[in-house]
């Protein structure tokens, strides 16, 4: 039998674990550790039964593959239990509270889960003929209804896989714009220090030219620096509202009426939606384009980092210049706008960015929550998300130093920083000794402006006896790190895994799997 | 509204500790004039689990589903077997409802299945390394030949005719705003894919040459001799595959040369989904890893000496580089990564392997069945589980005739190059171990009657 591991796994410290008795395999009970595929699989096991292959001629040009590919399998029990003991080395939100700041982590209700595997949606091809798909037509229409009438928006892109997927979408339709206009000296895009780092990355992916704008001590965008900056260069600005500072930017209709006046457009990062959904509709604040993460306003699953979704609505100047495909309703029909059927009522699109419709599972999960939340459930989640957060803040406030305090109430996320930790101590200790007290940390330094940041956002699925839980927990851990506890400094203890060597990871990048030195002579 | 656990005395009890009178007062910093009111007018309220599931069951009625008739459809998604663990262990909330790995001693379930991702589709691919996923195999395409043209520092790609014309249209997309120079063109209806036109374009400016595996008309072709003839002008061979089961059965782009390697990874445990999410693969050889765009997952050791994996290599990251980032993109598609992943664990080299030949024999019996229908030839002699017929009329009126019927009967190049005549009566049918003899014989007929 041909084996994959010829040396055999072995755990890596049996008698690792500090004052606690060792055990033979390495594992504690019901914390097992699992090795990896490759070192308990073999390229001879499999977990699936296939009937017999029908002989027939080969037509495979000479180009059959001869040589081992080397892909371990397991049986099927094997598989089941390898996953599921992997499972169990990871927090998620069905686990617990989630306080990462700029990334909304609410509970997923299965609902959306059992109706995007309705098989009439996940069992159908995207080239399927459009007249036998119009039931998911549909369901692309019905949520880009919701969207565009939320953000008080005139049309929405469907088709981009992700949020930074949107934001290119929606910086390209700004490129498409003013190149129509015949302004291709229009280069720059202005992004305020705030804004998440993926802004820039795509304004510099989509070919323009990226620059600061500092923000104001009270953790806002620098209105006057803005307008000094604007100009015949400039093709617009990239903003994040509700910021993430946690604040609601208060200018932002004359940050917007200040750039329309110098000929540019307003990109709006739709990331903290979930603050405002049902209060404010971004389409009066003067936007131009702005994405969704469907994830974190409408609960579509993260998936451990994805997939994700991120439609991006548009302005009426910006619409023409939506991508393909869409899906446009004709009578009681829809049809799918595509390079042949554009035409020349949407000529100015700027094309295809991915080779399907986007990401149709997301967009079942998400029309299922809306669905369940409705027009009054919606305006709640904004409603409960910025109370929790400012719960937190408040509740935190002397014992962490909390910058922007007096800049008003925050948003649906309030930020902390490291001022008054003593030496030595720093947030990620912080960060590290929530792990121990059963909570997946806040999010660490960001955003940038904020010295040592922590970012806290609580969302609107938390009770309040989980939020008082994760303050005592919070507080404890903070007090401790003031008080320079040393066992902080080494947290986590009691996890999988205690803290782990970056910079290793990073010098000696070991990214794939490979027999160990010595296998083949053991042999 | 059962998902919003504050009760109203909880919201005032908190309302109390934050020092406000009421919920508006935390929403002062928003102007007068861009408040609503109320609900927004014209939106239906908030209603039960049953309502909702009625609703959405009415809607997935009225599509024609992939396993409601013979289905023949192709083209960069493939209808397969996934086993039943795949969606069950997916499920699990520890997986589901985890976010990315930033706090490693916490999330060694991702990031162990991340590793053993990237080490599955390294192999597969025959590269290297390989990162933790891709939005999808079109976008995926389109960062390979930004990864060539920063490697080479050259703006010129070749795009062969055999590439999916969806993957050529992002790229063309893409280009019109980077100013990256593109070199396109259309298949032929011809049984080789253009290796040599492809080999005369190659010249001092080139970045790569983007050839697809089976390329988009099933074609297979050896690439040994266009990997050499790009390495010979410095450029990069990129191989695009969009049926990755074909890799059981045939050498794969690595072993030929290429240099980057990218897919679309949907065929082994994800689902049609009416095209997404899906999961993008992105392999290369280790020397070109500081320039792969996307997460990686790397292996290290923790406090205690023991083995544990972590995010990695992300100083060419956007959290970081901001605009001087390798790309933008800032997640993966973990999800379907893991399903992926799971699947390619039970199958097992043997079952992949298995698989492979299931749908090649099943392939080649339904070519043989299918271009015996007079006024049908069999364009592409050698392939793997999907091939070309032209018809002896439009094949796009004849798909739409047998959808009528309930026949999924493949895609019509007409659909997917409407401008090209002469592509017009070509139909491009996928076969796979879901396909029966019964379904070939109805659609056999089916497309007998349809020439007639």
């Amino acid at each position: 039998m041909s084996t994959i591991n010829q040396s055999g796994w072995r755990p890596t410290t049996p008698e690792a674990g500090g004052s606690d008795a060792a055990t033979f395999t390495g594992n504690r009970a019901l914390m097992l550790d699992e090795p990896l595929i490759f070192e308990i699989g073999s390229i001879s096991t499999t977990g699936v039964d296939f009937a017999e292959a029908p002989a027939g001629k080969s037509r495979l040009a000479g180009l059959e593959r001869h040589r081992d590919i080397g892909l371990p399998g397991l049986s099927e029990p094997e598989t089941v239990r390898h996953y599921t003991r992997l499972s169990r080395q990871n927090y998620a939100i069905d686990l617990g509270l989630f306080p990462l700041g700029s990334c909304t982590m609410k509970h997923n209700p299965r609902l959306n889960e059992r109706m995007a595997r309705l098989p009439g949606f996940a069992d159908l091809h995207p080239l399927t003929p459009v007249d036998c798909a119009q039931g998911a037509f549909e369901v692309i229409d019905q949520l880009a209804h919701w969207l565009i009438t939320l953000t008080g928006m005139h049309s929405v892109a469907m088709s981009p896989k992700a949020g930074a997927h949107g934001e290119l979408c929606g910086v390209l339709a700004i490129r498409a714009a003013l190149d129509a206009r015949g302004e291709q000296a229009r280069k720059i895009l202005l992004v305020p220090i705030s804004a998440h780092g993926t802004n820039p990355a795509t304004a510099a992916f989509a070919g323009f030219t990226v620059e600061d704008i500092p923000a104001t001590d009270d953790g806002r965008v620098d209105l006057a620096a803005l307008k000094a900056r604007l100009g015949p260069d400039i093709a617009g600005v990239m903003i994040t509202n509700p910021n993430t500072c946690g604040l609601f930017e208060r200018d932002m209709k004359a940050i917007s009426d200040a750039v329309h006046a110098a000929g540019g457009y307003v990109y709006c990062d739709g990331a903290n939606f979930n603050a405002i959904v049902g209060r404010v509709r971004p389409g009066d604040l003067g936007i131009d384009a702005m994405h969704i993460n469907l994830h974190k306003t409408f609960s579509t699953p993260h998936g451990g980092g994805g997939p994700g979704s991120g439609p991006v609505v548009l302005s009426e100047a910006l619409t023409p210049y939506a991508p393909l495909p869409f899906v446009e309703r004709d009578g009681d029909h829809f049809r799918l706008v595509e390079e042949e059927t554009a035409g020349e009522h949407h000529a100015g699109t700027f094309g295809r960015m991915t080779a399907f419709h986007g990401q149709m599972g997301m967009f079942t999960r998400a029309l299922t929550y809306i669905l369940s939340h409705g027009a009054d459930g919606l305006r709640q989640v904004a409603e409960d998300s910025v109370l929790n957060a400012n719960y937190i803040l408040r509740s935190m406030e002397d014992v962490l130093d909390a910058p922007f305090a007096k800049s008003g109430p925050c948003m649906h996320e309030a930020i902390f920083s490291d001022k008054g930790l003593p030496e030595g101590f720093s947030t990620i200790d912080i960060a590290k000794g929530l792990i121990d007290e059963g909570f997946h940390p806040m999010t660490v330094y960001f955003p940038l402006v904020v010295h040592g940041a922590m970012l806290v956002e609580p969302t609107e699925t938390e009770s309040k006896a989980t939020l008082d839980q994760f303050i005592g927990a919070f507080r404890s851990v903070a007090e401790r790190a003031k008080g320079g506890d040393p066992a902080i400094r080494t947290a986590p203890h009691f996890a999988p895994r205690r803290r782990l060597d970056e910079t290793l990871a990073a010098r000696k990048p070991v990214l794939a799997w490979k027999e160990p030195v010595g296998a083949q002579a053991a042999e | 509204m059962r998902y919003l656990p504050l009760t109203p005395s909880d919201r005032q009890e908190m309302l109390g500790v934050i020092g406000a009178k009421s919920i508006d007062d935390l929403f002062a910093d928003v102007p007068q004039a861009a408040r609503l009111d109320g609900p927004i007018p014209g939106l239906p309220l908030h209603a039960s689990e049953l309502a909702v599931e009625r609703h959405m069951s009415a809607l997935a009625r009225k599509n024609l589903a992939a396993g409601d008739g013979p289905f023949f459809l192709g083209c960069g998604a493939y209808k397969h077997h996934v086993p039943a663990s795949v969606d069950h262990l997916i499920q699990r909330g520890e997986f589901l409802t985890a976010y990315t790995p930033y706090q490693p001693e916490i999330a060694q379930g991702t990031l162990q299945m991340m590793f053993e991702f990237q080490s599955q589709v390294a192999r597969l691919l025959g590269c290297d390394v390989a990162n933790a996923s891709m939005y999808d195999g079109s976008t995926a395409c389109w960062e390979a030949i930004v990864m060539a043209r920063r490697v080479t520092r050259r703006g010129k790609a070749i795009l062969s005719g055999g590439l999916h014309p969806h993957y050529v249209s992002v790229a063309n997309t893409m280009a019109k705003f980077t100013g990256d120079q593109l070199v396109t063109s259309v298949p032929t209806l011809t049984p080789n894919p253009d290796t040599d036109d492809l080999i005369a374009q190659i010249d001092d400016d080139t970045s790569c040459v983007v050839v697809q595996y089976p390329d988009i008309l099933g074609r297979i072709a050896d690439m040994s001799k266009l990997a050499d003839a790009c390495h010979a002008k410095k450029a990069l061979l990129v191989a695009v595959v969009t049926e990755p089961v074909a890799l059981g059965a045939i050498k794969s782009p690595g072993e030929m040369g290429a240099d980057i390697v990218v897919g679309e990874g949907q065929s082994i445990g994800v689902g049609l989904q009416f095209g997404g999410p899906y999961v993008g693969m992105f392999a290369c050889s280790e020397k070109l890893v500081r320039q792969m765009p996307g997460r990686l997952c790397g292996e290290t050791v923790d406090a205690e000496g023991k083995r544990g994996f972590v995010l990695t290599l992300s100083t060419r990251e956007q959290h970081i580089r901001r605009e001087k980032a390798t790309s933008n993109i800032c997640t993966s598609s973990v999800l379907c990564a893991l399903a992926w992943s799971i699947h390619m664990t039970l199958l097992g080299e043997k079952g992949l392997r298995q698989l492979a030949q299931i749908n090649h024999a099943a392939a080649s019996a339904a070519a043989d069945v299918l271009a015996s229908v007079p006024g049908v030839e069999l364009i592409t002699p050698a392939f793997f589980n999907e091939f070309t017929l032209k018809l002896s009329k439009e094949a796009r009126p004849v798909v739409r005739d047998l959808a009528a019927q309930g026949i999924l009967a493949g895609v019509s190049l007409g659909r997917l190059y409407p401008g090209e005549a002469s592509l017009q009566n070509g139909l491009v049918v996928a076969v796979t171990e879901t396909t029966t003899k019964e379904d070939v014989e109805t659609f056999a007929s089916a497309l007998r009657e349809a020439l007639a």
